[in-house]
């Protein structure tokens, strides 16, 4: 199965990730919005942050998701290639989610960068799950 | 194609340069969206950016029309190139009408040189300037600004960085606001945004930001020239950047809260990303005080920005600073919220003015208008794309009647980043540049195919638009030298 498609757009990345379960859609997610930065497959893995969130929402969980993640690689300096989202459940009015994320330290010596993203957008933003599986779709400003 | 009848659907021409998105043209429009573009832009224009034009009419509290300048192209919540004014009072304020860089704009530097003092000195110039000014995914300022430091530039801008000897006073009389928004409320500034903001100050950021230097190629409106203290031949240096990652994170932490709102309040949004709230709610004016924050941080950002060029200018061309006369010419907000008072219906009216990518363009006689310029009205900046001219304008009183005192404030893309990437080699683009006598430097070959000038309109189309509709008026005619992209 696909990880994840990009979707022509003027100004600004638009991509669609699927999975069998929203948890291993938004993990795509993560890597397709990673991708459009900076090629993550010669990334090596060494440091791990743990992340958890909770939104009224699975549109907002995921903008919440990818934009911790932006967060996280801006502020303490790691790019990050993997991803494995534990879990997403719905608890009370909230959804819960707990994650990953693995990478290395920004080295701008190693790391060329196509395109920064600056933020993830609500523009055309949708979760779909059908029996046949999860579509996350979403659009970040670069 | 023909280009004398509406390719879209549903849009009608209403005058020269003047297209009209009627009301009905979406379910739920209070005002008719008003686009501004010239034949040959109407044939670039996106349904996407129609729909968008017509999803800001539907917002509560709107004024006379939902409008697109002539860079108009398509965005997510506003269009790029959306200006649009809400009551402040029945109104809404929404950062959709924004974006995340809060406060991207540009500024433009005159100097005592001519064209011809740098001749054989640029590429040395523009290696200082690649040096001096952070730029770049990833990039740290050397500035290590306290968190109480920070919080005086939330509320203050730009006189924080001139007080700490990064520029001069006239820095500030000659800039947007004086270099502030006031209302700049940093206890609505994140921790988050505190973190991405302390590291990144004086850091030029990436994309479709840059440092150019250019030269005045031609003068249109002498008088206005000679207030801006511009002739023909004259070295110039723009600067294009923003709020960087404090503005991204304030736009992301307010949008959230605002999509709560949107359900409190009830607001029908055909876009999430328009979240709203009324503009007294409270929710709305966190949001403005955060928003104002991240402006008065851009500028800031500017200014030390330039502050390090001027240092670079003294260095390469061993002349001090009178001798250099590096005076900042004027500082326009691209992506910003203010309150200001209009003429709407008979009557003077306070409205929240939301341009995202767009320039503010007062015109003579106006009291925002810096003193030294108000004869002439405001300097309108636009830049072009690297290798094309940017244009030198000044506000007209007509904007005042068509557009809320608004300008266009770019060229506009009109091919993806991807598409550019597939379309350009960087090293090519590079190549042809330089046979044009333009340098260019970049982290990686890769900026410079998105940012090539192919994946812009023309700058020259887009000035001329709003030359014709009287909205600004062309003044001088900027050529690029060379570009540091970021």
């Amino acid at each position: 199965m696909k990880k994840y498609e990009y979707l022509e757009h003027t100004a600004d990345a638009r991509f669609k990730a699927f999975g069998a379960t929203a948890e291993e859609a938004f993990a795509n997610a993560a890597e397709a919005m990673f991708n459009v930065m900076i090629d993550t497959s010669g990334i090596n893995p060494q440091i791990t942050e743990y992340i958890e969130l909770q939104a009224p929402d699975l549109e907002n969980l995921l903008v919440d998701w990818l934009s911790e993640l932006l967060y996280l690689f801006e502020v303490n300096m790691v790019v990050f290639s993997s991803f494995e989202v534990f879990d997403i459940e719905k608890k009370g009015d909230e959804y819960l989610l707990s994650a990953k994320a693995e990478g290395e330290p920004l080295d701008l010596e190693k790391h060329i960068f196509d395109t920064e993203v600056k933020a993830v957008t609500y523009n055309d933003l949708g979760v779909q799950i059908t029996s046949q599986g999860v579509t996350v779709r979403t659009t970040v400003d670069t | 194609m023909d280009t004398e009848g509406p390719e879209i659907e549903g849009i009608e021409r209403v005058d020269n340069d003047i297209w009209q998105v009627p009301l009905g043209y979406k379910p739920g429009m209070r005002v008719p969206g008003r686009i501004y573009l010239s034949d040959k832009l109407f044939t670039n224009l996106e349904k996407e950016a129609v729909d968008q034009v017509a999803n800001v009419a539907t917002l509560p509290g709107i004024q006379k029309f939902s409008m697109a300048m002539p860079d108009a192209h398509v965005g997510y919540g506003f269009p790029i190139g959306g200006v649009a004014a809400f009551d402040a009072e029945e109104g809404i304020i929404s950062p959709g009408g924004v974006g995340f860089d809060i406060n991207c704009g540009v500024r433009l530097i005159r100097s005592n040189l001519e064209k011809s003092d740098v001749d054989g000195k640029v590429n040395n110039l523009l290696d200082s300037l690649f040096k001096a000014v952070p730029s770049g995914v990833g990039s740290k300022s050397r500035i290590r600004a306290s968190e109480s430091e920070l919080e005086e530039i939330f509320t203050n801008g730009s006189r924080w960085a001139v007080e700490e000897g990064y520029g001069v006073e006239a820095d500030l009389t000659h800039c947007e606001g004086e270099g502030c928004i006031e209302g700049g409320d940093p206890s609505q500034v994140s921790a988050k945004a505190h973190k991405r903001g302390r590291p990144q100050l004086g850091t030029l950021g990436s994309g479709n930001h840059f440092l150019e230097l250019q030269y005045v190629d031609e003068i249109y409106d002498p008088v206005a020239a000679e207030a801006f203290n511009l002739k023909q031949g004259q070295l110039t240096f723009m600067v294009h950047c923003g709020s960087r990652g404090a503005g991204h994170q304030v736009c992301t932490d307010h949008l959230r809260n605002l999509t709560r709102a949107v359900e409190k309040y009830k607001i029908d949004l055909p876009d999430k990303q328009l979240a709203c709230a009324p503009a007294q709610s409270e929710e709305a004016q966190a949001y403005f005080g955060a928003m104002a924050s991240a402006a008065n941080y851009a500028w800031t950002n500017r200014q030390i920005i330039m502050h390090h060029c001027r240092e670079v200018f003294g260095q390469q061309m061993n002349m001090d600073a009178d001798e250099l006369g590096l005076d900042l010419v004027y500082d326009v907000a691209h992506n910003v919220a203010k309150l200001e008072e209009h003429d709407v219906d008979g009557g003077k009216k306070q409205v929240y003015v939301h341009r995202k990518g767009a320039t503010r363009s007062f015109p003579a006689g106006h009291p925002d208008v810096p003193k030294a310029y108000r004869a002439v009205g405001q300097p309108v900046l636009i830049p072009g794309s690297m290798g094309t001219p940017s244009y030198v304008l000044c506000g007209k009183q007509s904007a005042m009647d068509v557009s809320f005192g608004s300008a266009c404030h770019g060229a506009g893309r009109v091919m993806s980043r991807s598409g550019a990437k597939h379309t350009f080699r960087g090293e090519q683009i590079q190549k042809d540049l330089s046979g044009q006598g333009i340098s260019v430097r970049a982290a990686h070959p890769s900026v410079i195919a998105e940012e090539a000038p192919g994946v812009y309109k023309s700058s020259s189309e887009v000035v001329d638009v709003v030359d014709r509709l009287g909205i600004a008026g062309k003044v001088a005619k900027l050529m690029p030298l060379g570009v540091v992209k970021g």
